[in-house]
């Protein structure tokens, strides 16, 4: 009897269990990358602990020809390099899949599965006859395995030593060694193995073209360079502390002057969270640009300072990589779970601009936009990112900037104006747009010096505690918020090819299981038109989209449908049209999921296609 | 009453200084703290100072907490744009706000609970950071706002004015911030102009973090038998170390004095600070021996006034973070935008 052996090329999807700080990272980087530089799209995925040293880390990679870039669920190959989750890891493979493993020490035929191929190499002992320093061992056991595999799957090695080649350009030992364990593994499979046996292969294919291949914090922290930040202020907080760091690798090489070597910005690691959006507010208010970036427990001790600056209307923006909450929850996953806390943080009746980018692509416009938008509305502007895009390389259409593009300063009133007797209100609204004009201290000799304050004030920021100009100035920042509507991202709508009375409305990091998913459906013969929600407040066409259809699904990474509850009581709608999806175990939602969910729902709710109904 | 403005008339005959202002524009809203609170005197060495300073009003930003010290900075400086943040968290938005414009004077206001009980980890940092700036707290060991309770600087033992023993230690601000790295460091009372003034003046041209500890006596509620923060009892313990002048680095240095009871000390923008010598031979760049007289004048019960402590060539924030010396808020598209091209190149190595 022949075992099954899943057969498939360039679609499918290879997980590699590794040990916390073995090295690993960089070589199943090295494996994904080659792939790429053969023309087919990935989505590699770390799943790891909190931990630095010694815990299990998990590495997923999905080959994907047709460019599917969220997670797909399910196990074709594991590369079971840690013996302490070995039982899971095996049990994890599909019928059919194959179990990749070290098979220096012998192992009891109990230990493995009968429906699942197995691939043994003897990685210890050929890394051990090879190299004798420990640390050499460690490093060069996993290029070697992915010399091993480069074998099995097909993947040129001419790839792996081009990426070799630009990695350690003017460093040749280390390229030669590298390039020499490289070998050592293809060469035993080679003279050892049959990698027919394997029918999981890469094919060269033209579908990456001219994506890039980024993290989402790398790009929202290009994003605040190009979009001309200055002050950066941050507390080392996972998932977030890569963006703040990879800010400063930026600037490095892009924001120092040429003749004097002087720094164009400043960045603070501070205290903590309070001190962090503290330093933001304290620049912002003085006329810089300046952002800081966190997760959830970051948000909560922010609180208090996101209600100044949106009371005081102070201009400040926020990244939050969001994670796995409440409280210090699951740092090291992923989740859409600080909606409420963002949007409505903060005592009193406050709301704040939130931007909702679904890839690293979008890290980088909304992190500039963000910039431009909280000088342009004197407010705390929030960019909602998570874990799955933040930490995770994924391939995304190249960053693209205007040259004509000038930063946005917004309503700035210059001593030419004051000078000039403009009439100089900080909290007067001259436009109808809801926008006062503001000053930068040191403006003017005589003119245009105000009180910044956190209590109420009356247009030309004196206090008052009257309740008519309280309720003329919350009425004004309503209308502020009303003007965020407008000039905030709009969502994108994907129509269905047939008319169709679903909807479904999703946002973030959803967006690539989101696409999978509704060819899914479509291929199932339920027709779903989509509308990516890319800010708050929603725009009237979220609202218009909710009303065009009989049902609207809404699609989120968190238990409480937080998106759902806003639209409710944004736009006072009846909850039973919208219905939850909800994803939230940590990790990234799948296109499986969402299609499954939304079968069974409809099924549920004996939803009729136009065309069935017509015949 | 800060939304009455406070008649602007002018008196021909007031002198001008030499950046062309009298001592009214640098002056501020009518007080609304309680008649004879000490705050009031320390708003008004500050007006006093910045004139002196021959400063322009506006190139001065002053910013503070939450408290009746926190709402003293309506009361001075009404040119200038003030910032009135939230509870022991002003020196992050000050830090913030130097760092967006290290052109101009910082001024921070806080008062002992605002700094020393909710805003202590903030306090300690901004000392660290070496932020250019002059931060004061006008300490009465009492929060007034709310009515007569301790705050963390009263002294062990005293008395509340509700009849009730402090238990707790008291912190030391001064010993705090010479610990924590601040390169100016002194004290002084409320009702003593004569002292405090040459200090505020000091501390402002001081190129880096400079803190000034000011026992102000809440009339109100620390002002009675038992409180070690009351008017007759700074004065009866008051132990002055030196009595500051302080000459701007433009005027002649007087030579008219006696050397054995007369130092002077150099700062780095070119100012001259004379200390008069009152107590024992005390040096005021020896930060060890600050700490020890500071620890002396505790345990004997003294308050001990003056300049405590201060490096003459201070760095500062922009100075470790290598900034440039342009404001970083003038800096515009041009200068902080890379362009179309990098980002291709940008691009090119993410493939």
């Amino acid at each position: 009897m022949t075992k099954p052996a899943i057969a498939a090329v360039n679609d499918f999807v290879v997980k590699f269990a590794n040990v916390n700080g073995s090295g690993s990272a960089s070589a199943n980087e090295l494996f994904a990358r080659a792939i790429l530089r053969m023309g087919v799209p990935v989505s590699p995925r770390n799943i790891f602990p909190s931990n630095i040293q010694g815990l299990p880390t998990w590495y997923e990679v999905r080959v994907t020809e047709k460019g599917h870039l969220g997670r797909r669920g399910g196990v074709d190959m594991m590369v079971a390099m840690n013996p302490q989750t070995w039982a899971e890891d095996v049990k994890e493979i599909e019928p059919g899949g194959y179990l990749f493993y070290d098979s220096t020490k012998p192992m009891p035929a109990s230990m493995f599965r009968e429906d699942i191929n197995i691939i043994g190499v003897p990685l210890t002992a050929i890394t051990n006859a090879t190299y004798s320093d420990a640390r050499q061992r460690q490093l060069f056991k996993n290029i070697i395995y992915v010399g091993a595999l480069s074998v099995l799957l097909d993947i040129d090695d001419n790839e792996i030593k081009r990426l070799f080649g630009e990695q350690f350009k003017g460093k040749e030992k280390l390229l030669d060694s590298n390039v020499k364990a490289l070998n050592l593994g293809r060469d035993w499979v080679t003279q050892h193995a049959d990698p027919a046996a394997v029918k999981l292969k890469v094919r060269r294919a033209d579908n990456v073209g001219d994506r890039i291949f980024v993290e989402g914090n790398n790009a929202a922290a290009l994003g605040a360079v190009y979009g001309g930040a200055t002050v950066c202020a941050w507390y080392p907080i996972t998932p977030s502390s890569s963006l703040a760091e990879a800010f400063q690798a930026h600037c490095k090489k892009l924001r120092h002057d040429k003749e004097t070597g002087k720094a164009k910005y400043a960045i603070v690691q501070a205290e903590d969270e309070l001190a962090s959006i503290g330093i933001v507010i304290g620049a912002g208010w003085n006329g810089a640009r300046a952002f800081t970036s966190t997760s959830g427990p970051g948000i909560s001790l922010m609180t208090e300072f996101i209600g100044l600056a949106s009371f005081a209307e102070v201009p400040a923006v926020i990244v939050n990589v969001q994670r796995g909450g409440p409280s210090t929850g699951m740092p090291t996953r992923t989740q859409q779970s600080d909606l409420l806390s963002c949007a409505y943080a903060s005592n009193g009746d406050t709301k704040h601009v939130l931007l909702f980018p679904e890839d690293p692509k979008e890290c980088f416009d909304f992190t500039a936009d963000a910039l431009d938008l909280a000088d342009r509305l004197q407010t705390l502007v929030f960019v909602m990112t998570d874990l799955d895009i933040g930490m995770n390389h994924r391939l995304c259409a190249p960053f693209q900037w205007d040259d004509k593009r000038d930063l946005d300063r917004g309503k700035v009133m210059t001593a030419a104006d004051l000078e000039a007797g403009k009439n100089f209100g900080r909290y007067l609204d001259v436009d109808g747009d809801g926008i006062p004009f503001r000053t930068y201290p040191g403006t003017h000799p005589t003119k245009g010096a105000y009180f910044t304050r956190g209590t109420t004030k009356d247009e030309y920021a004196r206090y008052s505690e009257e309740g008519a100009v309280y309720v003329r100035n919350m009425e004004r920042l309503q209308k502020k918020f009303d003007t965020a509507r407008r000039i905030a991202p709009q969502p994108v709508r994907y129509s269905s090819p047939k008319p169709t009375r679903s909807g479904v409305i999703y946002f973030g990091s959803t967006s690539p299981s989101m696409a999978e998913a509704l060819d899914q459906l479509e291929a199932q013969g339920h027709h779903v038109n989509a509308l990516r929600v890319r800010s708050f407040p929603f725009s009237q066409a979220v609202e218009d989209f909710i009303h065009e259809h009989e049902r609207v699904f809404v699609v989120e990474q968190n238990r409480d449908a937080q998106l759902r509850t806003m639209l409710m009581s944004e736009f006072t709608l009846d909850g039973r049209k919208l219905v939850p999806v909800l994803h939230y175990d940590g990790t990234p939602i799948t296109a499986r999921f969402i299609t499954a969910d939304i079968a069974k729902k409809l099924g549920q709710l004996k939803v009729v296609s136009f065309e069935k109904a017509a015949s | 009453m800060t939304y009455i403005a406070k008649p602007r008339l002018h008196h021909p005959s007031l002198v001008k200084n030499k950046a062309g202002y009298t001592r009214r524009d640098y002056e501020g809203a009518v007080s609304t703290l309680c008649a004879g609170c000490g705050h009031d005197s320390i708003s008004a060495a500050i007006i006093q100072a910045s004139y002196e300073l021959d400063v322009l009003p506006h190139q001065i930003a002053k910013l503070s907490g939450i408290g009746c010290s926190s709402k003293a900075p309506t009361y001075f400086l009404g040119a200038s744009h003030g910032f009135n943040t939230v509870h022991g968290r002003m020196p992050s938005v000050m830090t913030g706000a130097n760092l967006a414009n290290r052109d101009l004077i910082y001024m921070g206001v806080s008062g002992d609970g605002d700094s020393a009980s909710i805003g202590l980890g903030q306090f300690a940092h901004i000392m660290r950071r070496g932020v250019n700036m002059t931060y004061i707290v006008m300490n009465n060991g009492v929060y007034g706002l709310t009515k007569g309770q301790f705050s963390a600087t009263a002294d062990k033992g005293s008395i509340s004015k509700k009849g009730v023993a402090n238990s707790d230690e008291s912190i030391d601000l001064v010993s705090l911030a010479i610990l924590m790295g601040a390169t100016f460091v002194g004290r002084s009372f409320s009702g003593d102009k004569h002292q405090l003034v040459p200090l505020i003046k000091a501390a402002m041209a001081h190129e880096g973090a400079a803190f000034l500890d000011v026992i102000s006596p809440c009339v109100a509620f620390n002002n009675h038998p038992g409180s070690t923060k009351s008017y007759d009892y700074v004065r009866e313990h008051n132990e002055a170390l030196n009595r500051v002048d302080f000459i701007e680095s433009r005027e002649e240095i007087t030579t008219s004095y006696d050397p054995g009871t007369l130092t002077t000390v150099q700062q780095h923008d070119g100012s001259i600070l004379r200390l008069r010598k009152l107590g024992e031979d005390y040096d005021a760049s020896d930060k060890v021996a600050a700490m020890k007289r500071v620890q002396e004048g505790m345990a004997a019960g003294e308050v001990v006034t003056g300049l405590l402590y201060v490096d003459p060539s201070p760095k500062d924030l922009h100075h470790h973070l290598n900034t440039v010396d342009a404001a970083l808020n003038t800096l515009e598209t041009a200068d902080l935008c890379p362009g179309p091209a990098a980002l291709d190149r940008i691009n090119a190595g993410l493939r």
